[in-house]
């Protein structure tokens, strides 16, 4: 084990690498990169909540001036793929086309146009002549199951493996799961309590909108830039759906203006390259703000209904999930997001002699449901720890309490880890480290929740209430997701990283440059850093599932660590001498009275003597998913007249092990939080009667801003996870985990109404208080 | 139509669309380091100053801004790299997206208050909207920056 106290880079104050150049407006994003005199994709999209096109005629479109291409179902390869942009085989079911003859949703796609202009582009779309048979949509995904309306009813879609894909009863995939008896032991329990929560859609809101271009190189190879978390899944489903070589695709992540899972599938990339292919001109495809609300994908909605069974004393014999997940027209992530609802919250309680999980993920007719951080936790969150709270009042016992007595401790385990994987089985593995006592009582301290729980009366109509929740995610996916890291020593003695993770905004280029320059005993600015390229970086699975500072960074030290071997073994046959007898400070080599600078052999190996570039490889996965763990306490001041209320403050204490960068850490913990606290009290993808999106813009889809976030306060819990780079777990997620149960919990100890769905609105909390008073 | 503006005190002329606009025009001619994130003045990304004043630039039409200056993130380099500063001790920078819109919103925020109050400040970068930051530590940053000399 590495001491932790010895650390000169990691767990030290870093600037973000980048921090500088992107604030001085260095232009690297996707459509900064684009080729000049791009062709300008654009779509014509389904007005339609669920239809079957009768027929297209392009004619007029392809005659208008300007216009270089124009693609219908007719003109593109008729092989089904899935967007989610996961590992191989993928857990999501094969059930899209380029285009198709069925439009599923207000904003699928029916016809692309590439002209040469935009305003050309837009023009064509109006050409266009669609005849619709419009269907019966399905709109409530209560009402999917076994629907008339079966949405997708075509030929040529399939489960790569078996998910419970059953499409001719709108059902994506469907999971079940029991360990002991859970009707027995909730007969046992003397306290059973019974809650049903609702979530939402919630839009991610990444600011850069999403983008790709393509042109083909001097080989004639396609070059696609992509803002983009996953660029080798990207390159291997291409190639499978178009027929192609992967040896004749490369794709380029440049910097990407945040994803949070957004950017996991594919958006525009097959446009690009079958616009290139088809014209030989280079093409871009940039989605409006409107498009990504209303064309790419959102949140999985979830009903969750939960059944606890404990006994006098507090403690929990028996958990009972079961749920229903709405993943829209199209099946993305939808067991795997599914899965986690259980996979990565019931463990939280790990206790039980009994827990079971199950249900179903539905077809509907609105958009898509995808990849979003914290990807199932963040809805079993909501109904788990609401429902610890319900237990705990009907036992009269603290939360945090009960909480203490019956979560994970360190050395501990939970049999689900080995039963639910992501979408497949999973690992069994053993809390190697766990601080989560103490984040629970750092936390209450700091919300001084001995003094403040349950509530603190401000005046006649204001109320301050005081709730928590704790949660615990995982560090990639084990035996699935693979990292992998390149060095080469260049001369003066730096290090040129080039790795395939993929920098979302995240900071993985930061963290991981730390993790090599605390390996060789060097300085961050001898680090240089690419990511990524199919080309020319060694393969990553991408940024997803928190897996970057596990995963990758584990990549990068192994690599680090093989550099280091590899220099001493080299200067000890330069001094003649024994390698054991090498000592390197990072920047000298010394042995007895011999010495020699890396400086100086870097410059002798590429110029003088012993010819030679010094470069290393190495790869990882995790055997293991160690989780980060999190107690989160808030201050929520409500108005009793009004239902408004406002978070005083949010106070998080995390385990993630190490703190590669501190600064950065607390960057994706707040981050996480505050994206969390948009889900929990005003975010809501909204639709009409007829399945239009209305929040499609961001004056109808609210996020938070410097308005309404007062204060954050966040702390680490000193911690190391032995099988982490320097001790660290991942931090990506967990964030958002918690606000919607600590909110939904922090207003019933104010108001005594419990919202059992999301948004917590003022005008929710307004409704349970006239009933309260009937 | 041929429109001409002072960029960074630099006298520039562009052919442009009557209807076309600044953040348009200028992405069009190399300038890269305008973000468009909403392109219906929502997010503030594609912020730049006109006359020192703050506008979102993908709703100014290019053929209003004839003989005025305009300063880009290019123009206030100096500057940028010192909130930069600010945000990395903050932990307040992430994607990078929204950093060139917070560097010139900011700047001009400097320059027209003296000691701006949390309201003030908040007031003046509302606009300017950051899905990867907590807010809450882009706030100390600024604030922090608004101190520097």
């Amino acid at each position: 084990m590495a001491d932790k106290k010895k650390l000169r880079v990691v767990n030290n104050k870093t600037p973000s690498v980048d921090g500088k150049g992107l604030m001085q407006g260095r232009s690297f994003y996707t459509d900064d990169l684009a080729a000049p005199n791009s062709l300008v994709i654009k779509m014509l999209r389904s007005p339609h909540a669920f239809a079957h096109i009768k027929s297209i005629d392009v004619s007029e479109a392809q005659k208008l001036n300007g216009v270089a291409l124009v693609l219908t179902y007719k003109d593109v390869p008729h092989v089904s793929f899935s967007r989610a942009g996961q590992g191989y085989p993928e857990p999501s079911p094969h059930d899209k086309f380029i285009l198709d003859e069925y439009v599923r949703y207000v904003g699928d796609e029916v016809a692309m146009v590439a002209a040469i202009d935009e305003e050309v582009a837009e023009e064509a779309l109006k050409l266009i002549k669609v005849e619709y048979e419009v269907l019966d949509p399905v709109l409530d995904f209560e009402t999917a199951y076994e629907n008339k309306s079966v949405i997708h009813p075509e030929d040529g879609i399939k489960e790569m493996f078996p998910i419970g894909f059953d499409p001719k009863k709108n059902v994506a995939a469907s999971y079940e799961m029991e360990v002991g008896d859970v009707e027995k032991e909730l007969r046992k329990s003397d306290v059973v309590v019974e809650e049903t929560f609702y979530t939402q859609a919630q839009a991610h809101a990444m600011l850069e909108t999403h983008s790709s271009n393509a042109r083909l190189d001097e080989h004639n190879r396609l070059v696609i830039y992509s803002s983009t978390q996953t660029p080798f899944h990207m390159r291997r489903i291409m190639a499978t759906t178009l027929g192609m070589p992967v040896s004749q695709i490369r794709f380029i992540k440049p910097r990407v203006g945040g994803g949070f899972g957004g950017k996991q599938a594919f958006h525009g990339e097959f446009f690009c390259a079958l616009t290139t292919l088809r014209t030989g001109r280079p093409s871009r495809f940039v989605y409006t703000r409107e498009e990504v609300f209303g064309a790419s994908y959102t949140r999985h909605p979830m009903k969750i209904s939960l059944k606890i069974g404990a006994m006098k004393d507090g403690r929990i014999n028996a958990i009972d999930c079961r749920s229903l997940s709405d993943t829209g027209a199209y099946g993305e992530h939808a067991l795997t997001v599914f899965m986690i609802v259980g996979s990565k919250v019931l463990p939280l309680y790990n206790k039980v002699d009994a827990v079971r999980f199950g249900g179903r993920v539905v077809y509907t007719n609105h958009v898509p449901a995808g990849a979003y951080r914290g990807y199932g936790a963040i809805q079993g969150n909501y109904a788990l720890e609401s429902t610890i709270d319900v237990l705990s009042e009907k036992l009269g016992m603290d939360p945090k309490r009960v909480r203490e007595i019956n979560s994970m401790k360190e050395k501990e385990t939970s049999p689900i880890f080995e039963i639910m994987g992501e979408g497949t089985k999973g690992t069994a593995m053993i809390m190697e480290s766990c601080k989560l006592p103490y984040c629970i009582s750092r936390g209450a301290e700091l919300i001084d929740w001995k003094n403040n729980y349950p509530r603190k009366v401000i005046n006649d109509h204001k109320v301050r209430g005081y709730g928590m929740a704790i949660a615990m995610q995982g560090s990639g996916i084990p035996f699935i997701d693979m990292g992998s890291a390149s060095i080469k020593l260049n001369d003066g003695g730096s290090y040129m990283v080039t790795v395939g993770a993929t920098d979302i905004g995240q900071g993985s280029d930061t963290i991981i440059s730390q993790i090599v320059a605390e390996e060789l005993q060097t300085t961050v600015d001898k680090v240089l850093i690419y990511s990524s390229d199919t080309d020319l970086t060694p393969f990553d699975c991408g940024a997803y599932a928190s897996s970057t500072t596990y995963v990758s960074g584990n990549a990068a030290w192994k690599a680090a660590q093989k550099m280091r071997a590899r220099l001493i073994k080299e200067a000890s046959q330069y001094l003649n001498v024994k390698e054991d007898e090498v000592e390197f400070d990072g920047t000298t080599f010394t042995a007895k009275d011999k010495s020699v600078t890396l400086n100086d052999l870097s410059i002798q190996w590429l110029y003088n003597k012993d010819l030679h570039q010094v470069s290393v490889t190495e790869s990882y996965y995790g055997h293991v998913s160690p989780p980060p763990f999190m107690a989160a306490y808030a201050e929520v001041e409500v108005d009793l007249e009004t239902g408004e209320y406002e978070v005083v403050n949010y106070v998080t204490v995390t385990d993630c092990g190490t703190t590669i960068n501190p600064m950065l850490a607390r960057g994706q913990v707040e981050g996480g939080v505050v994206q969390g606290l948009g889900m929990a009290c005003f975010e809501a993808v909204k639709y009409d009667k007829k399945g239009n999106l209305l929040s499609n813009n961001f004056l109808n889809y609210h996020i938070p801003t410097h308005k309404e976030i007062y204060k954050l306060t966040t702390e680490f819990a000193d911690s190391y996870e032995p099988t982490g780079p320097f001790g660290a777990k991942s931090v990506g997620e967990i964030g958002i985990d918690t606000p919607p149960a600590v909110i939904c919990n922090a207003i019933y100890n104010a108001t005594g109404v419990r919202v059992h769905s999301l948004p917590i609105t003022p005008e929710k909390i307004l409704k349970g208080l006239k009933e309260l008073k009937k | 139509m041929k429109v001409s503006f002072y960029l960074n005190d630099v006298l520039v002329s562009y052919d442009v669309k009557p209807h076309e606009y600044l953040a348009a025009t200028l992405r069009r001619n190399g300038v890269k380091s305008i973000k468009v994130g909403c392109n219906e003045s929502s997010c503030g990304s594609c912020t730049l100053l006109i006359e020192n004043k703050p506008v979102m630039s993908c709703s100014v039409l290019t053929a209003s801004v004839e003989g005025k200056h305009i300063t880009t993130v290019e123009g206030i380099q100096e500057e940028a790299a010192k909130l930069s500063r600010c945000f990395s001790n903050e932990g307040a920078d992430q994607c990078g997206f929204c950093n060139v819109g917070y560097a010139l919103v900011c700047y001009a925020l400097k320059k027209e208050y003296k000691n701006p109050t949390d309201e003030e400040i908040i007031n003046y970068i509302v606009g300017n909207l950051c899905r990867c930051s907590g807010l809450y530590s882009q706030l100390k940053a600024i604030k922090a920056y608004l101190k520097e000399e």
